[in-house]
């Protein structure tokens, strides 16, 4: 590892309202993997977006290689050898592989027109370059999302990168993906590109990175030499104090009582065959990779997507679910994983989005919506949930992804529902409020709520849930208790 | 409480009122109606004439209480073209129910303009019904689906006429309808339902909804189908309304009503801040935008424009309002 090659110095950055960066100092040396940490709203983003071009910094110095440098736009950080790979894909999902690899950079051949000849063969040199087997001609939106972020790398590795940054790139990884991308990413390290690895999740920081630079309320909070620190002290780093437990430990136990039993649900054209009881006051984990079928499952429970046989019962008694609605009546709730797009009217307030599945207790004898009422529901799930707002008129586009996520919750537990679907409730949330939005869900199960878990972090799943399930190919593989449930077992299901 | 004191908290109240008042969305739109009214009235006195205002109001009402019914599909982020057509084939039904209960029916003649009312809501209703129809449950898009209604209902309106007006609107019925300003107290009561409808009731909050993100307000359990239903439903009963009006006006069920009322019914809403995309809009801004509309036409006639730069000048300023509606949602 050898000199600084880049050296933010001093960064300062204000918005109306908000001093985002103060003296913040972020160096990244040559050839190593450097970890950016902090809570959602700690500043990373906004250093990042300083370094590549997108905004300019109040106050500071930039250097890469000694020589002081400022970038009016992303061009020219570009041109720097800086690139970004977002944790939302920038791609063009119709178009095919190697279009979306040039784009904006397109191959030309001799007249001026494109070349796809060119074009294909430099996509073929080009994904090779980083061992990966897509054919250059596949449309992205039939790849997978590991595929996709693939493409997103070379992207970035196209303009002579000197630095690439990588935004979560894990979060929508399954394990084996996340080792293949690990191993890619050392082999760049290996040719001297350095990376700014930003995440959330800390065993994966302690495995792959070799520095962590941690940011709190916009300046530096710490940094660490990654064999020298542990999960507890990037805890200690990010948030300031100890948690007591990164995962939350239940309190009650849940009963025998069977809530929901699901009998030979399937669903083209992916699910097939799925049977499975919850009972009061559990929370089921639904483990399985990426593709396996678990969202799927869950749609097709609350009717959002049509069934094509098999049976849900609550209590006992069957239940038509051909709509969401039909669900929602039956008090099942399903918070979907992209909050923003599924979860969220993200114009509305607060208290509009935590109140949208409940209209009906609402009205007052007119038929109109007593505000009274209104105000009385969402004040309390605020509360309940500890969502942290100046007032219940916020606007929820303005909220962390924490915050937004706690605003769905809230609409689901104003329900009163008796089954919870949760679908990676904390994806792209902080360890502060990820500890807290466990918590809720122990808090869920001990009032008597069944809660089906579907996620993706295996340690998630393991610390949470009374029962494990997992999925593979559309099809449950295994149902066994928490005490049976181990990282093995558990992946062996997840693969066959 | 002393004088003083008194006094400072109303200035206090009045100022806070006002402030909350001009801060709202319409704030800006409103203030440009206001000065392009004194413009106008600078360079032609007679604009500010009572008759002259009377005429102008009656104008705008027709326009505004289309432009509020096409505002309902707006918000759930569709789009009614059919509307013109819809008050033409609801004028032409209303004024046949009203002849042929005259001539046929003579002893209902009382109930003869309750059926004729009746005859052209209902036209109205169903047009709504067959847009919302194919919109929701066959998945079309509103835009070719009401385009393609727009087509069917002006052709149903020439079948039924033959191209020719139909006359001999019995008197009763037009003596209500043509007081100068009944329009504008017809559009009234119909501003207040919608605004009230909007905001105090689920149904006005889930148009906001599957406007605002169709998808999590269905996951959410909302009968998203139904609510569109309902809109495009209100949006043809609304048209039809108006090509009621439009019988009582012209005294008999015109062939060619409301030519182009399309284009004046949408940049109203649009240029009173309601979002194409949907989920954004309120009916103070419809009335707003169709009062702009109906300002610009009358002043450009005062003010002796000829009618050749008419239609130039006003798509002019509909992409103008777009524009700028564009520049102040990035400020927000």
């Amino acid at each position: 590892m050898g000199e600084a090659l880049l050296e933010m110095l001093n960064i300062s950055k204000s918005f109306p309202g908000v001093r985002a960066l103060k003296n913040v100092n972020f160096t990244v040396k040559q050839g190593e993997i450097v970890c950016l940490l902090g809570e959602n709203g700690a500043g990373k983003s906004t250093l990042m977006k300083i370094l590549t071009g997108v905004y300019t910094a109040d106050a500071g110095t930039l250097r890469l290689t000694g020589a002081e440098v400022r970038f009016r736009n992303t061009r020219e950080a570009c041109e720097h050898g800086i690139s970004i790979v977002f944790q939302e894909f920038n791609l063009c999902p119709n178009l095919s592989a190697m279009e979306n690899l040039f784009l904006g950079n397109e191959v030309k051949g001799p007249c001026g027109f494109l070349s796809y000849r060119l074009m294909r063969e430099k996509a073929a040199a080009a994904f090779r370059n980083l061992r990966l087997e897509i054919d250059p001609r596949a449309l992205v939106k039939e790849l997978g999302v590991a595929q996709q972020q693939m493409i997103e790398v070379a992207k970035a590795l196209s303009h002579h990168t000197r630095i690439l940054i990588m935004d979560e790139p894990t979060s929508a990884l399954a394990d084996k993906e996340i080792q293949n991308l690990f191993a890619i990413m050392r082999e760049l390290q290996g040719r001297g590109i350095s990376i700014v690895f930003i995440s959330h999740k800390l065993n994966e920081v302690l495995e792959i990175s070799d520095r962590v630079v941690c940011l709190k309320d916009g300046e530096n909070s710490g940094e660490v030499q990654t064999r020298a620190t542990s999960v507890d002290g990037l805890v200690l780093m990010m948030v300031g104090r100890e948690l007591d437990h990164l995962y939350a430990r239940r309190q009650g136990k849940p009963s025998d009582e069977v809530v929901l039993e699901v009998r030979n649900l399937s669903g083209p054209p992916l699910i097939n065959n799925v049977s499975f009881k919850l009972h009061k006051g559990e929370i089921a984990g639904l483990a399985g990779l990426i593709g396996a079928g678990r969202t799927e499952l869950a749609r097709l429970l609350i009717g959002a997507d049509k069934k094509t046989a098999g049976t849900v019962c609550i209590a006992g008694e069957e239940l038509a679910i051909k709509h969401p609605q039909d669900a929602v009546a039956h008090g099942i709730g399903y918070a979907s994983e992209d909050r923003k797009q599924l979860g969220l009217v993200l114009p509305m307030t607060v208290r509009e989005n935590s109140t949208l599945a409940v209209h009906r207790r609402l009205l007052n004898r007119l038929g109109f919506i007593s505000a009274a009422k209104e105000n009385e529901i969402a004040d309390r799930y605020i509360a309940k949930l500890r969502i942290k707002v100046s007032s219940r008129e916020q606007v929820t586009r303005n909220l962390s992804g924490g915050n937004q996520q706690k605003v769905v919750l809230a609409k689901w537990l104003a329900i009163q529902p008796r089954v919870l679907i949760l679908d990676e409730p904390t994806r792209g949330i902080d360890v502060g409020a990820k500890a807290e939005v466990h918590k809720i869900i122990a808090e869920l199960a001990d009032e008597g709520v069944a809660i089906l878990m579907i996620s993706s972090e295996l340690p998630e799943i393991l610390h949470v849930s009374d029962r494990v399930l997992v999925m593979h190919a559309g099809r449950l593989t295994a149902d066994f208790p928490r005490a049976q449930a181990t990282e093995e077992a558990i992946m062996k299901a997840a693969v066959s | 409480m002393d004088n003083e004191t008194a006094q400072a908290s109303q200035q206090a109240f009045l100022g806070k009122f006002l402030g909350g008042l001009l801060r709202r969305k319409e704030a800006g739109i409103f203030l440009a109606l206001l000065a392009l009214m004194v413009l106008i009235t600078l360079i032609n006195r007679d604009f500010a004439s009572a008759s002259n205002l009377k005429s102008v109001c009656r104008q705008v009402a027709y326009v505004a209480i289309v432009a509020l019914g096409v505002f309902f599909v707006i918000l759930t982020g569709g789009i009614d073209l059919s509307i013109g057509g819809t008050v033409a084939l609801s004028g032409v039904m209303c004024g046949w129910a009203m002849a042929t209960v005259e001539h046929r029916y003579l002893p209902l003649l009382q109930w003869g303009p309750c059926v004729a009312i009746g005859a052209g809501l209902l036209t109205g209703a169903l047009v709504g019904a067959f847009n919302a129809g194919i919109v929701c449950y066959l998945g079309v898009t509103p835009f070719i689906v009401t385009l393609g209604t727009m087509s069917m209902t002006r052709g149903l309106v020439q079948l039924l006429t033959g191209g020719e007006s139909l006359l001999g609107i019995p008197e009763g019925y037009i003596e209500t309808g043509s007081w100068i300003l009944f329009p504008v107290i017809v559009l009234l009561l119909v501003a207040a339902v919608s605004h009230l409808g909007l905001t105090y009731t689920a149904f006005g909050r889930r148009l906001y909804a599957v406007g605002g993100n169709e998808e999590a307000t269905r996951l959410s359990g909302i009968n998203v189908r139904r609510v569109k239903f309902l809109a495009y439903v209100i949006s043809g009963v609304l048209s039809g309304l108006t090509g009621i009006l439009y019988v009582a006006k012209f005294r008999s069920a015109l062939a060619e009503p409301a030519k182009g009322i399309e284009l004046d019914a949408i940049a109203a809403a649009v240029i009173g801040g309601t979002s194409l995309m949907g989920g954004e809009g309120s009916v103070f801004g419809v009335l707003i935008g169709a009062m702009v509309m109906g300002v610009i036409r009358n002043g450009l006639v005062l003010v002796k424009v000829s009618p050749d730069w008419q239609e130039l000048i006003i798509g002019a300023v509909i992409i103008l309002a777009a524009i700028l509606d564009v520049w102040r949602s990035k400020r927000r």
